[in-house]
């Protein structure tokens, strides 16, 4: 029921409050009128039909890093922690 | 596909572990409640569970919409449809949810009422054009994010003059039960539900924003990481609430960054705030009665409230007798605790709500097989069906 998908607009009817997104091979038209802009290109947050946010990819990144930086091997952490 | 399979990435899941079994104290133990259906069928589809050291633990909350609503209500969109005639428009997900005497949607649509399964409100609406002889009723149910969507309908229903159109609305409010269950007995006074920390909704709070919760972990002093549906957000997250709970803090902070916004979807809060109220209260399955838990249709869309069209009065009524959905809602109890788990109640024969949804925790047990190392019965039971 919650589940949501990223997918990437591919096209905007903006008087019709649509767009056509992109889900890997799928196409599929969702509304958009809870977004205040959005562009072709941005990703989207698609959920029973309608677009609810944009996704930021620079905070996707972000986490990403956030990730790989705690799962960092513990000996050089420790070293890291051990500096005064 | 991009921003998922990112974050279903092998190495980050085993560096996650990695960082968990490394920060998690050995001498206290970690409750962390998931309050999304969401989180719960991440963490079993992806053994999230099983990552982590015996001291960290999950415990299920009642973020799953279908499973939350009570069996009067549904009762109540079953009437719609076979007293009322009328096109009773509703998610898939709600369809086999058991109503009273075990009826529901879909056994009311294979005895003739006419219940249409829709992905989008729009959906609803286009059905009621093209049905102008016919009342067509939108079964609304869930939380703050299908609230918008419901909300997007109605304003379009009145502005095209629909008049065969109207709501059955069910829509609630997550802030309301995370303070109910904080506030519940089980959790404050007796101690039996230990709740150290929380893993915020996903998609909720990619409307509300992460600024609700702020109450939360400054009252109830707990911290509130709101993370994404991936498992290796789940991890994530879980890492960050050990973290502030090995400092001493109860903050909120917010994985899922890459959508949620401390002020969320603001266009969408508007419309919701333009067609919805408060209801002063509403019956949760599992929780009860819980104050300004609900949404209802405000006076200037009465028209288009299929409450006060038909004039639905819901009855009190009971769960199926043995059936622990209520106390699985609240956390106090596991599936496996269920005797009618794996044995009588199955995915094809469900008797309770948590056992239809995805997002149900009895579901979850059963779907990816939690219950083979906990109970025997489930055990048995599956392998005689197979
Ligand atoms: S296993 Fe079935 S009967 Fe038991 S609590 Fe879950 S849904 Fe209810």
């Amino acid at each position: 029921m919650c589940l949501a998908m990223p997918a990437q607009v591919v096209s905007l009817d903006v008087q019709r409050e649509t767009a056509t997104v992109a889900l890997g091979p799928v196409r599929k038209e969702i509304s958009i009128a809870l977004l205040e802009e959005v562009a072709i290109g941005d990703y989207v947050l698609v959920h029973v039909g309608f677009a609810l946010h944009k996704l930021s990819p620079e905070e996707a990144e972000r986490t990403l890093s956030m990730m790989r930086e705690a799962g960092e091997n513990p000996e050089r952490e420790l070293a890291e922690g051990d500096r005064p | 596909m991009k921003y998922i399979d990112e974050f279903r990435a092998r190495d980050l899941a085993h560096g996650l572990a990695a960082a968990i079994a490394r920060e998690a104290a050995p001498s206290r133990a970690y409750h962390i409640m998931e309050f999304c259906g969401g989180h719960t069928h991440a963490i079993f589809r992806y053994g999230v569970h099983d990552l982590m050291p015996s001291n960290v633990r999950f415990v299920h909350g009642p973020g799953c919409p279908v499973c939350v609503l009570p069996i009067g209500r549904i009762d109540n969109a079953l009437e719609l449809a076979e007293t009322h005639g009328a096109i009773v428009c509703s998610y898939g997900d709600m369809m086999r949810v058991p109503a009273s005497k075990r009826r529901s949607l879909l056994k009311a649509r294979a005895e003739g009422a006419d219940v249409r399964m829709i992905y989008s409100t729009l959906d609803a609406l286009k059905i009621a054009r093209e049905n102008p002889s016919r009342q067509v009723v939108l079964f609304a149910i869930g939380f703050e994010t299908t609230t918008p969507p419901t909300a997007v309908a109605l304003k379009q229903a009145a502005a095209e003059r629909l008049e065969n159109f109207s709501v059955f609305c069910n829509h609630v409010l997550t802030p309301a039960a995370i303070q109910h269950i904080l506030d519940s007995p089980e959790v404050r006074e007796i101690g039996s539900v230990p709740i150290d920390g929380f893993l915020g909704p996903s998609h909720v709070s990619s409307v509300i924003g992460s600024r609700p919760y702020e109450f939360f972990a400054e009252e109830f002093q707990r911290p509130v990481v709101i993370a994404g549906f991936e498992p290796v957000d789940v991890m994530q997250a879980t890492l960050m609430v050990i973290r502030q709970l090995n400092e001493g803090r109860y903050e909120v902070e917010n994985e899922y960054a890459r959508v949620v916004t401390r002020d969320g979807n603001t266009k969408a809060q508007a419309l919701v705030a333009d067609v919805f109220e408060l209801r002063p209260s509403f019956e949760w399955r599992g929780l009860g009665h819980v104050p300004y838990s609900a949404l209802r249709i405000k006076d200037a869309y009465a028209n288009l409230d299929a409450e006060r069209r038909f004039g639905v009065e819901t009855k009190p009524s009971r769960d199926a007798k043995s059936c622990e959905c209520p106390s699985i809602l609240r956390g106090a109890k596991k599936p496996t605790d269920c005797k009618l788990f794996g044995t009588v109640c199955t995915p094809e024969n469900p008797i309770g709500s948590c056992m239809v949804s995805s997002e149900g925790a009895c579901a979850a047990y059963w779907t990816y097989g939690r219950f083979r190392q906990e109970s025997g019965a489930g055990k048995g039971a599956r392998e005689a069906a197979e």
